[in-house]
């Protein structure tokens, strides 16, 4: 008697703690789903892709340690170190707690050299072989942490006013950012400078963006997954040898669209229907 | 001040371990970098929560070496000197939640305590578990989407934004709520240093001979079942749960409580 009701309840707080652990389990998958679903960040060089870069991510911190307290970080007139590029997400930043990322207009990312940012990464989060050259050397100008986007309309160098701020101010100067001459009709005597991102050449380091004159950046850094398209590979370049490597393994598929049997003038004459 | 002993020393721990932390980004001191996730003693040994590790390998990221050793080298540690002497000697979340409990016993709110029978101690050993699953399901590690203690930990080194509001949950929740509610009931990171310590070495014996029966330890204890010995024999405390605080030690006046090296005859 004794020992079936002992078993009986075993059975019910075993049940229980599973059913509550479900629960929990579930509302615990929502909320760390939802808090990493942030795209509009910038990470360090060498991060991985996002999702890969979420999940790798120990949330140590060394790499905003090494950012704040590298030698050219240091005032020296003080001796002491200056609010460093690489920021922490902290609670209320809408990003996963804890992450390394930084936004340009605070304190853009000054592309050092020997970049002490990543060799400290413990886990692999930011993959020193990313940003190694043809050498086996560190090289800052591989890192691709974003891409600058001009938006024409508030580019006052678009207007015909001569602007070349963020041209001056980047770090490839010529290379990532080049300067295109074209007559301003308006005037008929007057040179527009335009400023145009070279997509391979930028870093998305931000430099262009801290320097930008308008009140309100009119070229800003936004990462790789947002700011590029992509033709897909049915699109190939048939004048490209290289481009059309890309394709190689392609295999072809023969489809067949069945002809409509409707009239011509039907189709024009029908209404529009969305 | 005979009594505080081996609480005086054990906040001097805590700040002192969270003073090297905070100098590693003010100061770039190079004595204990980063933070709990992963740290870095004197700029060359690292050093890895072992339950991070877990929760991001079990998303099928393969962590550096550095992780991993580090994870091992703070595993067997833990192992060695055991219970859950993170809890009480490092973790920040501890001062916090100690308050709260001198809080409830100065504000008479223990007696008035609600009875909570859904939540049992055996709680955080199940969000331990889960806490690994959900890493596996979502692809993030889990448990540090939230962790008040590394929340805490890098708000003092790196600054707080709205994470405090998690550390005053916690507070609220320890002090209005469960008793030792979070410490003792729900912490997934407890659990797993449960688990580590429960073979280690350093352990809190008893004299049942000198014991007057006052029961001050128990009312101190943040984990009283571990103390099911006191007055009845003499053994020490096996349990894994203990925090090795030595707050026991600290209030016993019959000199029936000190800490020991295990003694693994007596105890089967």
């Amino acid at each position: 008697m004794n020992h079936s009701k002992n078993r009986r309840n075993f059975m019910a707080t075993t049940v229980q703690s599973v059913g509550l652990a479900t629960l929990g389990g579930m509302l615990w998958s929502g909320y760390s789903d939802s808090v990493k679903a942030s795209p509009l960040v910038l990470r360090p060089p060498g991060a991985l892709a996002e999702k890969d870069f979420l999940t790798a991510c120990i949330k140590c911190g060394l790499c905003a340690e090494a950012c704040t307290n590298r030698d050219t970080n240091i005032d020296k007139e003080t001796g002491k170190a200056r609010v460093g590029t690489l920021q922490m997400a902290k609670g209320g930043d809408s990003l996963l707690i804890g992450t390394p990322y930084f936004i340009p207009t605070e304190v853009p990312c000054y592309m050092c050299e020997d970049i002490p940012c990543v060799p400290v990464c413990p886990s692999g989060a930011l993959d020193m072989p990313s940003l190694l050259n043809e050498k086996q050397e560190l090289d800052i100008n591989k890192s691709t942490m974003g891409l600058a986007v001009v938006h024409k309309e508030s580019c006052i160098a678009f207007w015909g006013i001569q602007c070349d701020a963020c041209y001056r101010a980047c770090p490839l100067l010529d290379v990532a950012i080049t300067l295109e001459y074209q007559k301003n009709d308006r005037t008929g005597k007057h040179a527009f400078l335009l400023p145009i991102v070279q997509d391979t050449a930028c870093t998305g380091c931000g430099l262009c963006e801290q320097a930008c004159v308008t009140e309100k950046p009119a070229i800003f850094v936004l990462p790789n997954d947002v700011a590029k398209g992509k033709a897909g590979d049915h699109y190939v370049k048939g004048w490209d040898s290289k481009d059309q490597e890309r394709v190689g393994n392609a295999k072809a598929e023969v489809t067949t669209t069945e002809l409509s049997k409707k009239n011509v003038n039907d189709y024009l004459n029908m209404e529009l229907e969305y | 001040m005979k009594n505080m002993k081996y609480l005086l020393l054990r906040r001097s721990v805590q700040l002192g371990i969270l003073f090297l932390y905070f100098s590693a980004n003010a100061y770039g001191w190079h004595i204990l970098e980063g933070t709990f996730g992963t740290s870095l003693l004197f700029g060359t040994i690292p050093l890895a929560d072992p339950y991070t590790t877990v929760q991001v390998l079990a998303t099928g990221f393969i962590l550096g070496t550095d992780v991993l050793l580090g994870a091992l080298i703070i595993t067997m540690f833990y192992f060695v000197v055991g219970g859950r002497a993170f809890c009480s000697w490092v973790c920040p979340i501890n001062m916090v939640t100690d308050l709260a409990n001198w809080l409830r016993r100065k504000l008479n709110l223990d007696k008035e305590e609600v009875n909570y029978r859904f939540l049992k101690r055996s709680a955080r050993y199940w969000i331990m578990v889960v806490g690994i699953i959900v890493s596996a399901l979502v692809g993030v590690a889990a448990f540090e989407v939230f962790s008040p203690i590394t929340i805490m930990q890098r708000g003092i080194v790196f600054g707080f934004g709205m994470g405090f509001a998690v550390v005053l949950a916690i507070f609220l929740f320890d002090l209005f709520g469960v008793k030792n509610g979070w410490c003792g009931h729900l912490c997934p990171l407890g659990a797993a240093y449960s688990i580590i310590g429960s073979q280690s070495i350093i352990r809190v014996e008893h004299d049942h001979e000198a014991c007057t029966n006052c029961m001050d330890c128990k009312v101190v204890c943040p984990e009283n079942q571990v103390l099911h010995m006191i007055n009845k024999s003499s053994i020490s405390v096996t349990d894994g749960e203990c925090t090795n605080c030595g707050r026991c030690v600290d209030v016993c006046n019959d000199d029936a409580l000190k800490f020991s090296i295990r003694n693994f005859t007596k105890n089967k």
